[in-house]
């Protein structure tokens, strides 16, 4: 790849793509992106296309020939995203969306760690409340508390310094081996490996469990005894 | 002194949002306090019914957003209060007809000129919401003792932090002191249990609220009202007074009661 085209990011989103542009010049960009069009003109004959122009200040006329420039070439535009107030207002008198529906990066959380060893572990000091999602390819340790409506999916342990009520998938990749603690454990549903567990009743008085697959292959909970 | 801003939201529907922004607004005023009220439900706007000024709206806040009007046409001054104005929703539009820049601008207009900026948000999480925090200084967040209320609220709370909107202060609505005594309903420390943020009030069931709101005079005018006296106790905790929280525990008899104030029971 050239200079000039590692400006130009391009993601696929559910309902087209997404080009997300810098601060370079804007002429600049536009010309490499038309060039980026055409030198793969079947890719993105078709496309929805939004775009994001950092905070770039963009004017009526601007957004016009690029828009004329992109239909020509078979591409609908029909959002444009800025930072910049005047260029969000350009795209709505061009009747642009400003805005598309990517995932919120805090809400739902992927992490990616290559070479994992048995010992990696996501520590999270906070609570996860409603609609929070943690994905983690090896053991997660939360020192507060899961509400419910929030998940917590782990390849290994998963270990709750605080009241579990939401959801937790503990040995996702299959791993029957993997446990889940938590100083309260009331959840909606414990899943480990391919073993669900509905809803345990919440305790009077809460004490320190632990959860694991048991002999029969059945997800089951004890109290935890030191030693 | 630039205003405080401050966003009335919840997630879920019907919990009270519209109700608590036009009770707050009216205290706050009739306590010398310059005033405006937002109503960020563009589509299905309700805030002027409760304040009773349907009748008068001429522009609305889509009509300053794109310069049919100045600013100062679209607000409507309260029957009332000389100091309480407000800026209402476009009905034939939707969400989409404003950005969460346009109301960093709309706000930052009336920033220097106003005590208050109480901005009511719509139901949901997504564009409505997202304009009505856009420029808040703070959030309250409004539930009801319900538990898929409490979820709500929790997603929203959530939702709040990610956006260091700084921490969320929490009202619980229609609390029944009945029901919570006979443990059929969550008491206020069941919610605050879940939601763990600080909270700025709690306003009990209160019959009043719909006979008021229907009459177009919210319930924080009339004296007698103990949901009106929750909602001018919230209105003096904005200003940063330390203010009790009510005694909403009336059921028992009268023996009973008095025990209680003695510190007997």
């Amino acid at each position: 790849m050239t200079g000039t085209n590692s400006l130009i990011q391009i993601k696929g989103l559910r309902d087209g793509l997404l080009v997300s542009l810098d601060d370079a010049p804007w002429d600049e960009q536009r010309i490499a992106f038309l060039a980026q069009v055409d030198a793969q003109p079947d890719f993105f004959k078709g496309a929805r296309l939004a775009l994001d122009v950092a905070s770039q200040v963009l004017h009526v006329n601007e957004l016009v020939d690029l828009r004329d420039q992109l239909s020509e070439r078979g591409i609908s535009l029909w959002a444009v995203i800025s930072e910049s107030p005047t260029t969000e207002n350009t795209a709505q008198l061009l009747g642009l969306a400003t805005r598309v529906s990517k995932p919120r990066p805090e809400e739902s959380r992927q992490f990616s760690v290559r070479d994992l060893g048995d010992e990696t572990a996501l520590f999270l000091e906070r609570t996860l409340r409603s609609g929070t999602r943690i994905e983690f390819p090896g053991h997660v340790v939360v020192f507060g508390d899961v509400n419910p409506g929030a998940e917590i999916v782990a390849e290994g342990n998963v270990i709750i310094w605080g009241r579990l009520r939401g959801m937790v998938h503990a040995g996702s990749k299959g791993n029957k081996n993997a446990v889940i603690c938590a100083l309260d454990l009331s959840p909606t549903q414990l899943r480990i490996a391919e073993e669900v567990a509905a809803a345990l009743n919440p305790q009077e008085n809460p004490k320190p469990e632990i959860a694991r697959i048991n002999e029969n292959g059945k997800l089951q909970a004890e109290f935890w005894s030191p030693g | 002194m630039p205003a405080q801003v401050i966003t009335v939201t919840s997630g879920k529907g019907g919990v009270g949002k519209t109700t608590a922004v036009a009770n707050l607004a009216v205290a706050l005023a009739s306590n010398g306090s310059k005033v405006v009220c937002i109503d960020g439900d563009i589509g299905l706007r309700n805030l002027d019914v409760i304040l009773g000024l349907e009748n008068r709206i001429v522009y609305d806040i889509v009509d300053v957003i794109e310069g049919r009007c100045r600013l100062k046409q679209a607000m409507i001054r309260d029957k009332k209060l000389p100091e309480l104005y407000l800026i209402p929703a476009a009905q034939t539009r939707d969400k989409n007809s404003v950005s969460p820049s346009d109301m960093n601008r709309l706000v930052k207009d009336l920033r220097n000129d106003y005590d208050f900026v109480l901005i009511d948000s719509p139901a949901g999480i997504e564009r409505g919401f997202r304009n009505a925090i856009a420029a808040a200084d703070r959030v309250l967040v409004i539930t009801n003792p319900e538990v898929s209320a409490v979820r709500d609220a929790d997603r929203v709370i959530g939702i709040l932090e990610a956006e260091d909107k700084g921490p969320a202060a929490l009202i619980i609505n229609r609390l029944n002191p009945a029901l919570v005594k006979k443990s059929d309903m969550l008491s206020a420390d069941d919610v605050l249990d879940l939601l763990a943020v600080e909270l700025i009030g709690i306003v009990p069931e209160d019959e009043n609220v719909i006979i008021s709101s229907n009459r177009g005079a919210p319930v924080a005018h009339d004296p007698k009202s103990k949901a009106g006296q929750a909602f001018r106790n919230i209105a003096r905790r904005l200003k940063g007074e330390k203010v009790p929280f009510l005694d909403l525990d009336s059921s028992g008899s009268l023996w009973e009661r008095l025990q209680r104030l003695a510190g007997r029971k």
